[in-house]
């Protein structure tokens, strides 16, 4: 049982990253970037503060690596998830944009 | 393990072969594992219907985003008593980490209550699960089934918070409860985890 505890992080420091992170997410969606840019950036801070929480608060850093595979399995499953939704998505979006210009067509007359 | 196990191969072979110090840790790595799927699978369909819609409203004007990046803090606060609640019990101070066990779970619960006076809100300004004045419905029934899915998992939470503290409390020794402390605590901070990706998918982009 003794063996069970393991070293503790600083866990003030990796509080301090988050919330800065936290605050750079809020003010990029503020600045006059592409909108790309900002899904881009957004994507990056939220999988990098998952990433601390997982590695320090869930301590899987002082896992095996076995147990850190188990972890991100589903990351893997999701992220291919949105590959298998693409094709429909855009299948979906051929007709939408068609309604749409026809939609918006009538009113520039 | 004991010696005893040691002794016996068989005895042996039971033991979690990820997590050597307990079979709990293992299973509740698992079944997150599978809850995290449930969630992927909530915001990857998120995604999709949004991307292939032509009038979805942007959520960052519709639902403003000042009390939930307030809550956003508030989780990752109450991440950090939970840890720090671990800490202490390995310390052996278990008034401490008891203290610390229920500074956590009245975190949760004041995020649930934010949630809901959040929601009211936004039902008095129209926002329903099957329509809303900006565009398309889904939006309503996806912000709903998400954040309500989530709400849930804290809500949870706090009950499992709450039970622990008991489990502390009865115990004798603070080393007894170490790892049902542990197991706690990963359930939590996962819950932190996905409120995450739910604040920067559904709020912020």
């Amino acid at each position: 049982m003794a063996t069970a505890e393991h070293k503790h992080p600083n866990y003030m420091a990796i509080f301090w990253y988050l919330a800065i992170l936290t605050v750079i997410e809020i003010a990029v969606i503020y600045m006059p970037l592409a909108k790309f840019t900002i899904g881009v950036l957004l994507c990056a801070l939220a999988l990098s503060k998952a990433v601390l929480v997982a590695m320090y608060f869930m301590h899987l850093r002082f896992e095996t690596r076995t147990l850190g595979m188990v972890a991100i399995t589903p990351l893997v499953i999701a992220t291919l998830l949105v590959f298998v939704l693409l094709p429909d998505g855009f299948a979906v979006m051929k007709r939408t944009v068609g309604v749409k210009a026809t939609a918006t067509e009538p009113a520039k007359h | 393990m004991s010696q005893a196990a040691s002794m016996h191969g068989a005895v042996e072979a039971a033991e979690s072969p990820l997590t050597p110090e307990s079979w709990g840790k293992l299973g509740m790595w698992i079944f997150l594992a599978g809850d995290a799927v449930g969630f992927g699978t909530l915001l990857a369909g998120y995604g999709a219907m949004r991307a292939t819609s032509a009038d979805w409203p942007s959520p960052f004007a519709v639902l403003g985003i000042n009390l939930t990046a307030a809550m956003t803090f508030l989780l990752i606060c109450s991440s950090v008593t939970m840890v720090k609640a671990l800490e202490w019990l390995g310390k052996g101070d278990k008034t401490r980490a008891i203290r610390f066990l229920f500074v956590t779970a009245l975190g949760g619960a004041i995020f649930v209550s934010l949630q809901a006076y959040e929601w009211t809100h936004l039902i008095h300004r129209g926002l329903h699960i099957n329509g809303n004045p900006w565009g398309a419905s889904l939006f309503g029934t996806s912000f709903f089934l998400v954040t309500g899915f989530h709400g849930l998992h804290v809500t949870g939470g706090v009950i499992y918070l709450l039970a622990i503290m008991r489990v502390v409390a009865r115990r004798p020794s603070p080393a007894a409860s170490y790892n049902a402390v542990e197991i706690t605590g990963l359930y939590w901070h996962f819950v932190d985890l996905v409120w995450i990706m739910v604040f920067t998918f559904m709020y912020l982009l």
